[in-house]
């Protein structure tokens, strides 16, 4: 018999879906594991991955921290000049045309090329870690604010300059709005890159963070540590995004009143 | 008195012109319209007016003033409402006196005070997706009138419109300009809609643009929907069309 499915019934099984294809994964890895189908010593089972994070969980807060604090201060930095290059690139077509495919070679280096250089040029300090988070989060920032601005209603920009206001005043009151949906998706992508690069940078050179911890229990072949701070380190920039994602839906809430 | 004069006024696009020798005249509280088929330069002509794309040839005059190539001298409605999607209404309607340099709180208090004129009363903090669309043209009428100049540009401002809430604007807008003061210039390509509000009909066509007539509309005011099979009316829609048709023969 044919039943209709209700919106009700709709944002049930719209919510379900993604916990269900994370516990189907979880069920195939405990079957993989405990079935020992895959041996323990490559793929360690849930449950020691769990007792793995437990017995370490002291060492691995101290250097999730560090790893946060990286990956933070380089995706505000990388935001802040992704931002700055975007509003200059849209003011100045030159240098849009000039700069533009820079840009995009830039993104064409691996990171961990370049991390092991500035390792030797900055040290072993903070600094090469955020420069590196810094250089892979600008740039979904910049194209998606270019973006933004190039999608602003040119009616609505004739319409605030025809009440005689300034560039700036376009800018603020229609440009920057209509780039904000671009915005938050682009940084979304950034704080994604944001961790994965501080945790890049730690495994080339440094004595705190995720990234030095992994190479220490990866020496140890210590295979149940690594998956548990491969999962701590997922967790982080779902978390960062799901941040993000409040930040949106506060910025856009007008779309939810639609 | 003479509020706007338009003298002769040529835009260009890539050296060929888009509009030729436009002269057009509005007195204080009339409403003119200009009538013509699409892409004879209408809304060109008001982008020039508003000086939003330059004038080549020609001086457009405010009050005696030469606003030749000057924005924000008179107020202008595009076809769309293009209210922000992402301020509320109050910040809409706001949003000229904070172009004028307004402190926000102000603004809003300012506007807030023409809510119930333009019959937008607890409409302030809704988002412009949650206005009918008779609402949205009224909130964007109050937007043009709060940029505080007494002469507007109305380009097709009820064409989006259905036929009932069209004619419940009509009658709206002619009474909301005698009470404020409007001088108004309204570009349409519907002939009921310019013979109903207007007092004088100026009819635009060719390639460039030309006026080739300017018709007066003899008729008692108010006029509403209901006279547009008048014999009066009738006669003055035949006169417009074969106007328009021995232009465009």
């Amino acid at each position: 018999m044919y039943l209709p499915l209700t919106k009700k019934f709709q944002n049930i099984t719209n919510k379900l879906a993604p916990v269900i294809s994370v516990i189907a994964v979880i069920l195939l890895w405990l079957v993989l594991s405990e079935g020992e189908i895959v041996p323990a010593y490559m793929l360690p089972s849930p449950f020691e991955v769990v007792k793995a994070f437990f017995s370490d969980v002291e060492i691995l807060f101290t250097h999730a921290v560090v790893t946060v604090q990286e990956a933070l201060y380089g995706l505000i930095t990388g935001t802040a000049i992704g931002f700055i290059i975007a509003v200059l690139m849209d003011r100045f077509d030159f240098l849009y045309k000039a700069f533009y495919p820079l840009l995009v070679i830039s993104q064409t280096i691996p990171t961990i090329a370049i991390a092991p250089l500035l390792v030797l040029w900055m040290g072993f300090s903070m600094a090469p870690k955020i420069t590196l988070v810094v250089l892979t989060t600008f740039f979904p920032v910049t194209v998606s604010l270019l973006d933004g601005f190039k999608s602003a209603d040119r009616d609505e920009i004739n319409l605030v300059r025809s009440m005689g206001g300034n560039r700036f005043q376009v800018f603020r009151h229609v440009k920057l709005p209509a780039a904000a949906e671009q915005f938050f998706s682009g940084l979304k992508v950034s704080a994604s890159y944001s961790v994965v690069g501080a945790v890049i940078s730690e495994w080339l050179g440094g004595f705190e963070g995720l990234g030095v911890y992994m190479t220490r229990v990866k020496k140890a072949y210590a295979f149940d540590k690594m998956f548990a701070v491969i999962i701590l380190i997922s967790a982080l920039s779902l978390l960062l995004m799901a941040f993000i994602n409040v930040m949106r839906n506060y910025v856009l809430r007008y779309k939810k009143r639609s | 008195m003479l509020k706007l004069k338009a003298e002769n006024v040529t835009v260009t696009y890539d050296n060929e012109p888009v509009i030729e020798n436009i002269n057009l005249s509005l007195e204080k509280g009339e409403i003119v319209s200009i009538l013509g088929a699409s892409g004879c330069g209408k809304t060109t002509f008001f982008n020039a007016v508003a000086g939003l794309r330059p004038v080549d040839e020609g001086k457009v005059y405010l009050d005696g003033e030469d606003i030749t190539g000057k924005t924000g001298k008179v107020s202008y409605m595009l076809q769309k409402d293009l209210l922000l999607p992402h301020y509320t209404v109050i910040d809409n309607v706001s949003l000229p006196l904070v172009m004028k340099g307004e402190k926000k709180k102000e603004a809003r208090k300012k506007a807030g005070g023409y809510f119930s004129l333009f019959g937008l009363e607890n409409c302030e903090k809704k988002y412009p997706s949650e206005l009918s669309g008779g609402m949205r043209q009224r909130a964007a009428l109050m937007r043009t009138y709060l940029t505080g100049n007494d002469v507007v540009l109305l380009d097709e401002p009820f064409s989006a419109l259905d036929t009932i809430t069209k004619s419940a604007m009509h009658s709206w807008y002619l009474n909301i300009i005698k009470e404020i003061g409007l001088s108004t210039v309204l570009i349409t390509h519907d002939i009921d809609e310019a013979i109903l509000l207007s007092d004088r009909v100026y009819i635009l066509s060719g390639v460039p643009g030309r006026i080739t007539d300017e018709i007066k509309i003899d008729l008692p005011k108010p006029r509403n929907i209901g006279e547009v099979t008048d014999d009066g009316f009738i006669s003055y829609k035949k006169l417009i069309l074969g106007k328009i048709e021995s232009t465009t023969a």
